[in-house]
Protein backbone atom coordinates (compact mmCIF):
# COMPACT_ATOMS: atom_id res chain seq x y z
CA UNK A 1 0.00 0.00 0.00
CA UNK A 2 2.93 2.38 0.90
CA UNK A 3 5.08 1.47 -2.57
CA UNK A 4 1.90 2.80 -4.54
CA UNK A 5 1.31 5.84 -2.60
CA UNK A 6 5.10 6.54 -3.13
CA UNK A 7 4.49 5.99 -6.86
CA UNK A 8 2.00 8.31 -7.30
CA UNK A 9 3.85 10.67 -5.25
CA UNK A 10 6.73 10.07 -7.39
CA UNK A 11 5.31 10.75 -10.46
CA UNK A 12 3.03 13.33 -9.72
CA UNK A 13 6.76 15.25 -8.45
CA UNK A 14 7.77 14.25 -12.38
CA UNK A 15 4.77 14.80 -14.11
CA UNK A 16 4.90 18.82 -12.75
CA UNK A 17 8.71 18.64 -13.01
CA UNK A 18 7.86 18.12 -16.45
CA UNK A 19 4.92 20.56 -17.14
CA UNK A 20 7.29 23.17 -15.52
CA UNK A 21 10.01 23.03 -18.15
CA UNK A 22 7.76 22.72 -20.94
CA UNK A 23 6.49 26.28 -19.71
CA UNK A 24 9.77 27.48 -19.49
CA UNK A 25 10.72 26.82 -23.21
CA UNK A 26 6.99 27.87 -24.54
CA UNK A 27 5.78 31.05 -22.67
CA UNK A 28 5.99 34.22 -24.44
CA UNK A 29 8.19 36.19 -22.49
CA UNK A 30 10.27 36.26 -19.08
CA UNK A 31 7.63 37.06 -16.33
CA UNK A 32 5.54 33.70 -17.89
CA UNK A 33 8.42 31.59 -17.79
CA UNK A 34 9.28 32.55 -14.21
CA UNK A 35 5.55 31.99 -13.24
CA UNK A 36 6.06 28.50 -14.55
CA UNK A 37 9.17 27.45 -13.15
CA UNK A 38 8.49 28.86 -10.03
CA UNK A 39 5.12 27.45 -8.84
CA UNK A 40 5.28 24.06 -10.71
CA UNK A 41 8.86 23.23 -10.44
CA UNK A 42 8.77 23.46 -6.47
CA UNK A 43 5.85 22.15 -6.18
CA UNK A 44 7.36 19.12 -8.33
CA UNK A 45 10.02 18.83 -6.64
CA UNK A 46 8.27 19.09 -3.32
CA UNK A 47 6.25 16.30 -4.15
CA UNK A 48 9.06 13.72 -5.49
CA UNK A 49 10.27 14.95 -1.65
CA UNK A 50 7.49 13.70 0.46
CA UNK A 51 7.77 10.27 -1.97
CA UNK A 52 11.16 10.09 -0.49
CA UNK A 53 10.27 10.78 3.08
CA UNK A 54 7.53 8.42 2.77
CA UNK A 55 10.13 5.38 1.01
CA UNK A 56 12.73 5.58 3.62
CA UNK A 57 10.37 6.49 6.86
CA UNK A 58 13.61 7.91 9.09
CA UNK A 59 12.83 10.67 11.57
CA UNK A 60 15.99 12.53 10.61
CA UNK A 61 15.18 11.63 6.68
CA UNK A 62 12.07 13.46 7.54
CA UNK A 63 13.46 16.63 9.00
CA UNK A 64 15.29 17.06 6.59
CA UNK A 65 13.15 16.40 3.28
CA UNK A 66 10.58 19.42 5.24
CA UNK A 67 13.54 21.52 5.82
CA UNK A 68 14.02 21.80 1.76
CA UNK A 69 10.39 22.06 0.91
CA UNK A 70 10.57 25.06 3.77
CA UNK A 71 13.58 26.42 1.99
CA UNK A 72 12.47 25.68 -1.54
CA UNK A 73 8.95 27.97 -0.93
CA UNK A 74 10.79 30.47 1.33
CA UNK A 75 13.19 31.22 -1.41
CA UNK A 76 12.02 31.00 -4.78
CA UNK A 77 9.23 33.81 -4.15
CA UNK A 78 12.27 35.77 -3.14
CA UNK A 79 14.41 35.02 -6.36
CA UNK A 80 11.53 35.42 -8.47
CA UNK A 81 10.98 38.98 -6.87
CA UNK A 82 14.30 39.52 -8.01
CA UNK A 83 14.63 38.55 -11.31
CA UNK A 84 11.12 40.13 -12.12
CA UNK A 85 12.00 43.32 -10.82
CA UNK A 86 15.51 43.44 -12.81
CA UNK A 87 13.87 42.30 -15.91
CA UNK A 88 10.93 44.78 -15.57
CA UNK A 89 14.23 47.66 -15.17
CA UNK A 90 15.88 46.09 -18.04
CA UNK A 91 15.78 48.07 -20.90
CA UNK A 92 15.86 45.75 -23.75
CA UNK A 93 13.11 43.95 -22.32
CA UNK A 94 11.09 46.95 -21.52
CA UNK A 95 9.15 47.00 -24.56
CA UNK A 96 7.81 43.55 -24.65
CA UNK A 97 6.11 43.69 -21.37
CA UNK A 98 5.01 47.41 -21.75
CA UNK A 99 1.97 46.99 -19.50
CA UNK A 100 4.01 47.61 -16.51
CA UNK A 101 5.64 50.80 -18.03
CA UNK A 102 5.30 53.93 -16.48
CA UNK B 1 1.74 -6.70 -11.46
CA UNK B 2 2.69 -6.46 -7.76
CA UNK B 3 2.85 -3.18 -5.76
CA UNK B 4 7.45 -3.54 -5.66
CA UNK B 5 7.36 -4.00 -9.54
CA UNK B 6 5.02 -0.82 -9.92
CA UNK B 7 7.27 1.29 -7.20
CA UNK B 8 9.83 0.47 -9.74
CA UNK B 9 8.30 1.00 -12.94
CA UNK B 10 7.44 4.51 -11.61
CA UNK B 11 10.88 5.51 -10.09
CA UNK B 12 12.05 4.64 -13.81
CA UNK B 13 9.39 6.92 -15.03
CA UNK B 14 9.57 9.85 -12.72
CA UNK B 15 13.37 9.54 -13.63
CA UNK B 16 12.77 9.77 -17.62
CA UNK B 17 10.00 12.52 -16.67
CA UNK B 18 13.29 14.58 -14.57
CA UNK B 19 15.81 14.55 -16.98
CA UNK B 20 13.50 15.43 -20.20
CA UNK B 21 12.67 18.19 -17.98
CA UNK B 22 16.23 18.99 -17.13
CA UNK B 23 17.13 19.26 -20.59
CA UNK B 24 13.93 21.37 -22.42
CA UNK B 25 14.99 23.79 -19.03
CA UNK B 26 19.28 23.63 -20.53
CA UNK B 27 17.25 24.28 -24.41
CA UNK B 28 16.23 27.38 -22.71
CA UNK B 29 18.73 28.16 -20.95
CA UNK B 30 21.17 27.73 -24.43
CA UNK B 31 18.44 29.51 -26.29
CA UNK B 32 17.04 32.66 -24.27
CA UNK B 33 17.21 36.26 -25.55
CA UNK B 34 18.40 37.85 -22.42
CA UNK B 35 20.04 37.09 -19.39
CA UNK B 36 17.19 37.63 -16.89
CA UNK B 37 15.66 34.39 -19.28
CA UNK B 38 19.03 32.65 -18.77
CA UNK B 39 18.65 33.19 -14.73
CA UNK B 40 15.01 31.92 -14.94
CA UNK B 41 15.88 28.68 -16.50
CA UNK B 42 19.00 28.25 -14.15
CA UNK B 43 16.91 28.13 -11.20
CA UNK B 44 14.54 25.70 -12.83
CA UNK B 45 17.81 23.39 -13.39
CA UNK B 46 18.26 24.04 -10.29
CA UNK B 47 15.49 22.80 -8.43
CA UNK B 48 15.01 20.04 -10.59
CA UNK B 49 18.21 18.79 -9.94
CA UNK B 50 17.08 18.70 -6.00
CA UNK B 51 13.94 15.98 -7.84
CA UNK B 52 16.81 13.95 -9.08
CA UNK B 53 18.74 13.63 -6.19
CA UNK B 54 15.10 12.73 -4.58
CA UNK B 55 14.29 10.15 -6.97
CA UNK B 56 18.17 9.19 -7.05
CA UNK B 57 17.57 8.60 -3.15
CA UNK B 58 14.34 6.28 -3.59
CA UNK B 59 16.39 4.56 -6.22
CA UNK B 60 19.09 3.66 -4.31
CA UNK B 61 18.36 4.08 -0.59
CA UNK B 62 21.41 6.42 -0.25
CA UNK B 63 19.74 8.53 2.47
CA UNK B 64 22.79 11.06 1.95
CA UNK B 65 21.39 12.37 -0.97
CA UNK B 66 19.07 14.75 0.82
CA UNK B 67 21.76 16.43 2.05
CA UNK B 68 23.39 17.26 -1.29
CA UNK B 69 19.99 18.22 -1.97
CA UNK B 70 19.46 20.37 0.94
CA UNK B 71 23.12 22.14 0.21
CA UNK B 72 21.86 22.29 -4.03
CA UNK B 73 19.13 24.33 -2.37
CA UNK B 74 21.07 27.11 -0.62
CA UNK B 75 23.57 27.69 -3.11
CA UNK B 76 20.72 27.61 -6.08
CA UNK B 77 19.44 30.63 -4.18
CA UNK B 78 22.69 32.24 -3.62
CA UNK B 79 23.33 31.90 -7.30
CA UNK B 80 19.99 33.47 -8.25
CA UNK B 81 20.33 36.03 -5.91
CA UNK B 82 24.03 36.72 -7.42
CA UNK B 83 22.56 37.11 -10.61
CA UNK B 84 19.75 39.16 -10.39
CA UNK B 85 21.01 41.84 -8.92
CA UNK B 86 24.02 41.81 -11.48
CA UNK B 87 21.17 42.25 -14.25
CA UNK B 88 19.82 44.62 -12.23
CA UNK B 89 22.56 46.97 -12.17
CA UNK B 90 24.61 46.49 -15.51
CA UNK B 91 22.64 49.13 -16.90
CA UNK B 92 23.22 51.41 -14.06
CA UNK B 93 26.87 50.77 -14.62
CA UNK B 94 26.46 51.25 -18.14
CA UNK B 95 25.07 54.43 -17.49
CA UNK B 96 28.25 55.58 -15.11
CA UNK B 97 30.29 54.77 -18.13
CA UNK B 98 29.42 56.59 -20.54
CA UNK B 99 29.08 59.83 -18.48
CA UNK B 100 32.68 59.44 -17.25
Amino acid sequence: MTDILISIFLLLGGFFALIAAIGVLRLPDVLTRMHASTKAGVLGSSLILIGVALYLQQTEISVRVIAIILFLMLTSPIGAHMIGRASVRDPKTKGSIDDLAD
Amino acid sequence: MTTQAFLELSINASFVMVMVSLAVAFVRLAIGPTLADRVVALDMMTVTIIAVCGVAAVATSVAALLDVALVLALVGFLATVALARFAERRDERRKEAKND
